[in-house]
């Protein structure tokens, strides 16, 4: 097989300056679970060539802002706005077909499905062959089958995971099983990737090989990443802009710089200086 | 052998499950066409086809789809009651057997679908327990309908009732259903080689549809219902998808087996013959279609040679069940399978190396 670059999915040819036309914008979201708000006034904007961070203290809502974005939950307030086209009242699985595609924080693989069927699942909307193709393994079948093959291929071996294919996804090292996951997502084929603690349970070396891989998707697939880390390490180098969560709320929004600067996010992670004695 | 391991698992089933029934044809067609089975055992030739087609469509709810179904006679019923009907009707029009018995099969197929959709659109929105228990009573609901059913056909057209037979308000027609007793008077057309032709059917439609997107969609969604939907599967259309092309199936077998006797009542198809069919799936092995295939015509074997020793034959069935269980599912089973296949591979190996030496 003849090596291809992997397909850019939304054509943009990919800059060194990132494009900040926004592909994710929420406005004032947030969530009631009975009569306790978990999370609440979000705003984000994430360009378009973005790659972005969300981070605060344990338990401080940014899974939930990962399952309001995929629908997961249904916002009480606020909008969503993906490429400009609310996801209000959309399922899961649309709101995937829109344009987000997500990891999770607990692996989620199809761990009985080969490593191959895992990413072919991944293209069920790229590429498609009807039901009748299906039963019949006739009209179109073969060819839609045989694209699959290759695309999924092709982004394994976007992450080194090719000679990996035909093993079983449950079987996989941990490492590899989160690698899976994110070219499952990119499977596809969205606007942004919604990566839940990818680093978790990596060692620095591993780490490092992340931190390389999500800015080679970024600039491969000119596609948008916001990623929810504990890591501050692969945080601060990584994304170009930062949003801090605490209690549900906004604490601070900007570059890692000023993310660093920041007291009451130092506050929010070391907890308030005490007043000299 | 060697060879066959190497190759694709999913041909290997293919390979496998074709293979059996096409060599059980083989054996078993000459024997019933010069007469040398038993008569007790040449009866049991479609009822044991028809309950593989019920075994490989239930596996594909409950093993591929992984959601627990209850019910499965109840289409099985339709099937059969539809397919009866159907076939009483057409004794005018269609003369020819074989084809009667076709169209019949795909009308209580069809039928059988209708009902699964019915069924499936309320019920796949519950899970786990709460489905089983939806579709045990869908179950009994059927049979309670058909129960009281009555039908039957004149120049004019079918009849149907649910009071009896008087008020069908026939003129010198013929009862087909006639409630309790169930569907009377069928002409026996089901052949041991149509219920070879339906499960070679349901191979390629259940192997087909696993080893393609849409198999694979249903099986995400058992693996793990949540990423199916985060990668943009619509879990409602492939629950559905699976539990319809299982009922239409279950339906075609229905026809078959209603075929193959002369009266059928509703009764023959209650939560028992559900269990039964899931007990071979389960014992099969969920989402093994060979499986199915092995512990259906073992299983319904079984009570059938113990017959001659009447009262203890459903203890001695008792007993194989659960050396059936031992031996599929103990992890020391499974290393005595492993060591005696590696040993008959290994040898093999040898052979064929010192054949290589010998060149």
């Amino acid at each position: 097989m003849t090596k291809m670059v992997p397909v850019p999915s939304r054509g943009i040819i990919p800059e060194r300056d990132v494009d900040k036309r926004p592909i994710l914008e929420t406005h004032h979201l947030g969530i009631d679970f009975g009569g306790l708000t978990a999370v609440d006034d979000i705003s984000l904007t994430i360009g378009r060539t973005e790659i972005s961070g969300l981070i605060g203290p344990n338990g401080a809502g940014k899974t939930t802002v990962f399952n309001m974005l995929t629908n997961v939950y249904q916002p009480t307030r606020g909008t969503i706005l993906l490429d400009g086209k609310p996801t209000a009242g959309k399922t899961t699985a649309q709101v995937n077909r829109m344009g987000i595609a997500r990891t999770f924080q607990n692996i989620r693989l199809f761990s009985n499905m080969s490593v191959l069927d895992n990413v072919k699942v991944g293209l069920h909307n790229e590429i498609k062959e009807n039901l009748f193709a299906s039963v019949t393994h006739a009209f179109g079948y073969v060819k839609a089958e045989r694209k699959a093959r290759e695309r999924a291929l092709e982004l394994l071996d976007f992450f080194s995971m090719a000679d990996m294919a035909d093993a079983e996804a449950g079987s996989l090292p941990y490492g590899a099983q989160r690698r899976l996951e994110i070219v499952r997502a990119l499977a596809t084929n969205p606007g942004i990737i919604l990566l839940d603690e990818p680093a978790a349970g990596m060692n620095p070396s591993e780490t490092a090989e992340l931190m390389e891989n999500i800015r080679r998707i970024r600039d491969t697939f000119g596609i948008a990443v916001l990623l929810i880390e504990h890591d501050m390490s692969l945080v601060m180098n990584l994304c170009e802009g930062i949003c801090v969560l605490d209690h549900g709320k906004v604490i601070a929004k900007g570059s890692p710089d000023e993310i660093k600067q920041n007291p009451a996010v130092i506050e929010a992670y070391l907890g308030k200086k005490k007043e000299a004695e | 052998m060697l060879k066959f391991k190497s190759l694709k698992k999913t041909t290997r089933t293919a390979v496998t499950s074709y293979g059996i029934i096409l060599v059980a044809f083989a054996i078993m067609f000459p024997l019933q066409q010069f007469g040398l089975l038993s008569n007790a055992m040449a009866g049991q030739l479609v009822p044991i086809c028809t309950y593989i087609v019920m075994a490989i469509s239930l596996n594909l709810t409950v093993g591929v789809l992984g959601e627990l179904s209850l019910g499965h006679a109840g289409f099985m019923s339709v099937g059969a009651f539809c397919g009866a009907i159907t076939s009483s009707a057409l004794q005018e029009v269609i003369p020819a057997a074989p084809l009667r018995l076709l169209v019949a099969i795909i009308i209580g197929g069809i039928f059988a679908g209708i009902a699964g959709l019915l069924v499936g659109i309320p019920v796949l929105r519950l899970r786990g327990d709460y489905l089983a228990i939806v579709t045990l009573a869908f179950g009994e609901i059927i049979r309670n309908i058909i129960n009281c059913l009555y039908v039957g056909v004149d120049k004019r057209g079918l009849h149907i009732s649910m009071k009896d037979i008087a008020s069908l308000g026939m003129e010198n027609g013929r009862v087909i259903i006639n409630g309790p007793q169930g569907a009377v008077g069928i002409t026996r057309i089901s052949t041991f080689a149509s219920g070879i032709v339906l499960i070679l059917f349901t191979l390629f439609i259940v192997l087909n549809l696993m080893n393609s997107r849409t198999g694979r969609a249903i099986t995400a969604i058992r693996d793990n219902r949540i990423a199916a939907e985060s990668v943009g599967i619509s879990i409602t259309k492939y629950k559905l998808t699976a539990f319809i092309t299982s009922s239409v199936l279950a339906g075609m077998a229905g026809a078959l087996y209603a075929m193959n006797f002369s009266t059928v009542a509703a009764k023959k198809f209650d939560f028992n013959t559900s269990i039964l069919i899931l007990v071979f799936v389960v014992l099969g092995g969920m989402g093994n279609i060979t499986g199915s295939i092995i512990a259906t015509t073992i299983l319904y074997m079984v009570p059938e040679i113990l017959r001659e020793f009447s009262d203890y034959r459903m203890l001695i069935y008792a007993i194989v069940l659960i050396l059936v269980m031992l031996f599929t599912n103990s992890a020391k089973a499974k290393l005595f399978r492993e060591r005696v296949f590696d040993f008959v591979l290994r040898r093999k190996k040898n052979e064929e190396e010192e054949g290589v030496k010998n060149d």
